[in-house]
């Protein structure tokens, strides 16, 4: 679903790659023993290897290792046996050791494909070139005092893992469908909370412009993308701004340019003349990381069933929409909660009451599915005695909103409430012989043709019923009466 | 009985165990020693109080039967090892003031066996030189003169305050770091035993890195045997460097047999460099005669890529050197220049803190990482380093160890040199190969030249194999029966 940016010479292409930078979910960093814990006083996380004191040297936290070589089977990828660390050098305060430990010429993972689902309901396959494993640098604080700088290490040396995509994205649509899928691997395969808020996922954002089919065009870099939210703004922003560039008679330059979500613009961080020489080179305090294809094999044994195998088995077991299955399996969560619920009942049913009544009914009490008052096995329930006649649809939403406020089984409610539905033909015949004995008028107009009345009907048996009457078999008997 | 501090720390283990003198007498004598020669500046810090407390400690523990391999022995420590409390500059301005607050493994290993330390010795800035005159703390006079002749000369580097320490009988031994020489080759200045182990022998945890791949600590001491004992508690898989090897440590002493009958012992034919004095030539000769004397065959070898080594060193040792370096900026620690901005405030910490050899050297590493450079230059001396490397095993195919001169010449006046950054590094061309190799070397006093300076030569083994380097170097000191004593020293003594 590529999406063309109109100039004033015709249609452009945008051609976007992204790197995502996920915090490896994990106790300890890269390479210390110093815990990850978010949000504890600055400077409280910080090992000596961390701060970069003389003679501190850097140890692999094999965890690490798992999780990347967990998340490169997931992603699909090819996994190096054989990679190495290397430093990427350059100097700012919150980089304690002058030097990035990192993966260059040989990462921990290989190209491998994630398939994207769109809006419109099409599905695209998006290319990984890598996944590298890296540090985190500190944080440094500019607005705690007017002209100092306070450094904050306890981030310094996390673990990250940069997911690198090959350049075959091109609508702010897709980017977000890509970031989101990232994500929701990352949380199946627990190896990322993907909690962009927190700064554990953020996006750097490869944008250029081209003419259809035409040559590539030259990219900048965008940093500082990290929200879903940003990702879509950034791009329609700064393909905007390069077509008018290019049609304007200037060129485009390549360079880091700063998302600003305050203003919503990209601005230029640094040109190429300016971009730093790193001087990557193999860290020469670290071996090079090697591990047999066996224990990847192992790790392959322990992956859970992830987001698209999931969605393609609801699609094929329970004949759900892929639009349907696409919503249920965004979350792991979900997609258990859903099983739980479809268990034994009516899957098509379970996957409309998920999607539409309590996803909605949390959303608009701002309430995760984790929070839900309404356990998988109560919704259950509830479908059950839909499925079996006991109640209504209808009546069935009453019983889910009791249920949510007051957290009793569907069935309680139904028994004290009585609402039960009335399946005795007897008792609705009798219903639908009063109901037609009080409105002669009606009757008479209904036979003279007045096809529209029988809804009318079907409204009074309804409301002298309390809406306990079985539709259907309200419909049949009408029908019956008034035919004769 | 003779001066406690002529005593060899064999002999002074047994004195102590024998009750003839503590370790509080053994400290103070040197302590004192340290004093007499402060004149040579081998030291940066002296820690006399540490010491006195430390042999005090030590005298407790034996006299309850719990003296560990090391008891009492007063050793100075090259001020590269960080030490727990203690001032460790590396030699630099830009660590000024740096007391870490934690030990690096090697000297933790001595305390542990019970070493004391005296204090920590000068060496050259970032342990980059090899003549100690590039300390931001002055260079260091190396105890020996030429005959006649009063003019200071340097005791080598960059352990240059470590080996004129141990020659001058301050201390009994002393720990070094030898990345392309600086042990062996002060070793050789100074008339004194030093000995580099196999790369990854000794953890470098809590050293100061100038070049990754290629630091290790090592040993000075007066005698082989010494050596051994100190590098026996030194040595040892440490989990916190992922490069230190998980190798049980041998008993170095057990290797001091002095049998070497069947010994194979290559003499590298490349190593006989054009200008080398006549009198290093003819010490080389004699040390062949004694090996083959004591039972051992020589055979010529070749080591084809030795041309290159030097130039491969002075690459890669700079390359890493310029990234580990970048962590002085002056943000967390050391010397910070009062600057606002921050680009000036980099630049200019990192211009006062820094020496002009250390400059050099980060200049020469930063153009050698550089893009467009890197392949020409840092993969390039990988590539010859592979060779050197596959050199040494392909002669070790042949011999079991390789006997050369240590330096190509002996100690050579303060000043000397300077001028010339390359005839400075020509003073490791025997040392910078093996080092490029990870092997272990070892320097052994074995003549001196004809104004009376010390000389020294180098027994280098296969890797992990420090036994038989050990046990080679044992029988050149027995049978160069190497007597002389630095004229400081007799002066002292007169």
């Amino acid at each position: 679903m590529a999406q063309m940016v109109q100039g004033e010479t015709g249609d452009w292409e945008i051609v976007i790659g992204m790197e995502i930078h996920a915090q490896i979910s994990v106790e300890s960093k890269l390479f210390s023993g110093a815990s990850t814990t978010f949000g504890a006083a600055p400077n409280t996380q910080v090992s000596l290897v961390d701060a970069a004191m003389p003679g501190m040297l850097p140890v692999l936290n094999e965890k690490c290792v798992e999780q990347a070589v967990r998340t490169g089977l997931g992603l699909g990828s090819k996994i190096n046996t054989y990679s190495v660390f290397a430093r990427k050098n350059y100097f700012y305060p919150d980089l304690p050791q002058g030097y990035q430990i990192s993966q260059f010429e040989d990462p921990i993972v290989g190209k491998g494909e994630i398939e994207i689902d769109l809006p419109d309901g099409s599905v695209k396959n998006i290319g990984i070139t890598r996944l590298h494993l890296e540090q985190d640098a500190g944080k440094s604080v500019h607005d705690q005092h007017p002209k100092k700088t306070y450094v904050d290490l306890n981030r310094s040396g996390c673990a990250l893992m940069e997911i690198v995509s090959e350049p075959d994205i091109s609508s702010p649509e897709e980017a977000t469908a890509y970031l989101s899928k990232i994500r929701m691997i990352l949380r199946y395969l627990e190896t990322c909370d993907g909690n962009m808020d927190e700064g554990s996922m953020r996006a750097d954002v490869n944008i250029s412009v081209r003419k259809l089919g035409g040559e590539l065009g030259t990219r900048a870099e965008i940093k500082n993308v990290n929200s879903l939210k940003a990702v879509q703004q950034c791009i329609e922003f700064e393909a905007r701004r390069q077509v008018d560039l290019i049609e304007d008679g200037q060129a485009v330059v390549q360079e880091t340019r700063l998302w600003d979500p305050v203003k919503l613009e990209t601005r230029s961080m640094r040109s190429k003349e300016e971009a730093h020489d790193y001087r990557y080179f193999p860290d020469p305090d670290l071996l090079p990381l090697t591990f047999e294809q066996s224990w990847v094999d192992e790790i392959k044994q322990t992956l859970p069933e992830l987001p698209d195998q999931k969605k393609h088995r609801f699609m094929n077991d329970f004949s759900l929409s892929r639009y349907d299955a696409g919503v249920l399996i965004a979350e792991r969560s979900r997609a258990d909660y859903y099983e739980d619920v479809a268990q034994g009942r009516d899957a098509k049913l379970a996957a409309n009451w998920v999607i539409n009544e309590l996803l909605g009914i949390l959303r608009k009490n701002d309430k995760t599915l984790e929070e839900s008052p309404i356990s998988a096995e109560q919704l259950g329930e509830l479908i059950a005695l839909i499925s079996d006649d006991t109640i209504s649809g209808k009546i069935a939403k009453d019983v889910f909103a009791e249920m949510f406020t007051s957290g009793k089984n569907a069935a309680t409610i139904v028994d004290e409430k009585g609402l039960k539905q009335v399946t005795d033909t007897s008792a609705i015949e009798a219903i639908v012989d009063e109901v037609l004995a009080e409105n002669p008028d009606n009757v008479e107009a209904y036979k003279g043709g007045k096809d529209k009345l029988f809804g009318f009907f079907v409204g009074q048996v309804m409301k002298k019923s309390q809406g306990k009457a079985n539709p259907g078999a309200v419909n049949k008997l009408l029908k019956e009466k008034l035919s004769s | 009985m003779s001066k406690l501090t002529d005593l060899t720390i064999a002999s002074a283990l047994t004195g102590l165990e024998n009750k003839d003198f503590t370790a509080v007498e053994l400290a103070q004598a040197h302590i004192d020693a340290m004093a007499e020669q402060s004149n040579l500046n081998a030291f940066i810090t002296e820690t006399p109080d540490i010491a006195l407390k430390q042999a005090e400690a030590s005298d407790k523990r034996r006299a309850s039967g719990d003296a560990g391999a090391l008891d009492g022995i007063p050793l100075a420590i090259k001020d590269l090892f960080c030490t727990n409390g203690v001032q460790t500059t590396a030699g630099s301005h830009i660590l000024e003031g740096f007391i870490p607050q934690y030990e690096s493994t090697v000297t933790q290993k001595l305390f542990d066996d019970g070493a004391v330390m005296l204090g920590k010795t000068n060496l050259d800035e970032f342990a980059m030189g090899s003549s100690n005159t590039t300390s931001y703390y002055g260079n260091v006079i190396n105890p020996w003169k030429r005959d006649g002749d009063d003019t200071d000369l340097t005791p080598g580097g960059s352990s240059g305050g470590s080996a004129a320490a141990v020659a001058a009988k301050i201390c009994m031994g002393a720990t070094g770091t030898d990345t392309g020489g600086s042990i062996r080759q002060p070793a050789s200045f100074c008339g004194i035993t030093g000995i580099k182990p196999t790369y990854g022998r000794c953890s470098r945890w809590g050293t100061v890195a100038f070049a990754s791949s290629l630091d290790q600590a090592g040993t000075f001491a007066r005698t082989v045997e010494d050596n051994a004992l100190l590098l026996r508690s030194m040595s040892g898989h440490d989990p916190k460097d992922s490069t230190s090897a998980n190798k049980d440590v041998p008993d170095f002493l057990a290797a001091l047999t002095g049998d070497i009958k069947g010994k194979v012992i290559g003499i590298p034919k490349e190593y006989r460099v054009d200008g080398m004095p006549e009198e290093i030539s003819a010490l080389w000769q004699r040390g062949i005669k004694w090996l083959e004397s004591a039972g051992a065959t020589t055979i010529e070898v070749s080591l084809p890529h030795t041309h290159y080594a030097l130039a491969t060193y002075y690459v890669i040792a700079p390359a890493e050197a310029s990234s580990n370096l970048a962590r002085y900026d002056g943000v967390r620690f050391g010397h910070r220049a009062k600057e606002d901005d921050l680009t000036d405030m980099y630049e200019i910490t990192r211009a006062e803190g820094f020496g002009d050899e250390v400059k050099r050297r980060i200049m020469i590493g930063t153009y050698a990482l550089s893009s467009g450079y890197y392949d020409a230059y840092y993969i390039k001396a990988q590539k010859v380093r592979r060779l050197i490397s596959q050199d040494f095993l392909s002669a070790f195919e042949k011999c079991d160890a390789l006997l050369t001169p240590t330096a190509p010449s002996a100690a050579f006046a303060i000043g000397e040199n300077e001028d010339d950054p390359i005839k400075m590094y020509l003073n490791d061309v025997f040392t910078v190969p093996a080092s490029l190799a990870g092997l272990p070397g070892i320097s052994i006093p074995a003549g001196v030249d004809s104004q009376g300076l010390p000389l020294g030569l180098q027994v280098i083994g296969r890797p992990w194999d420090e036994e038989t380097v050990l046990k080679v170097a044992g029988v050149v000191e027995n049978l160069a029966q190497f007597t002389y004593v630095p004229q400081t020293v007799k002066k002292a003594a007169a």
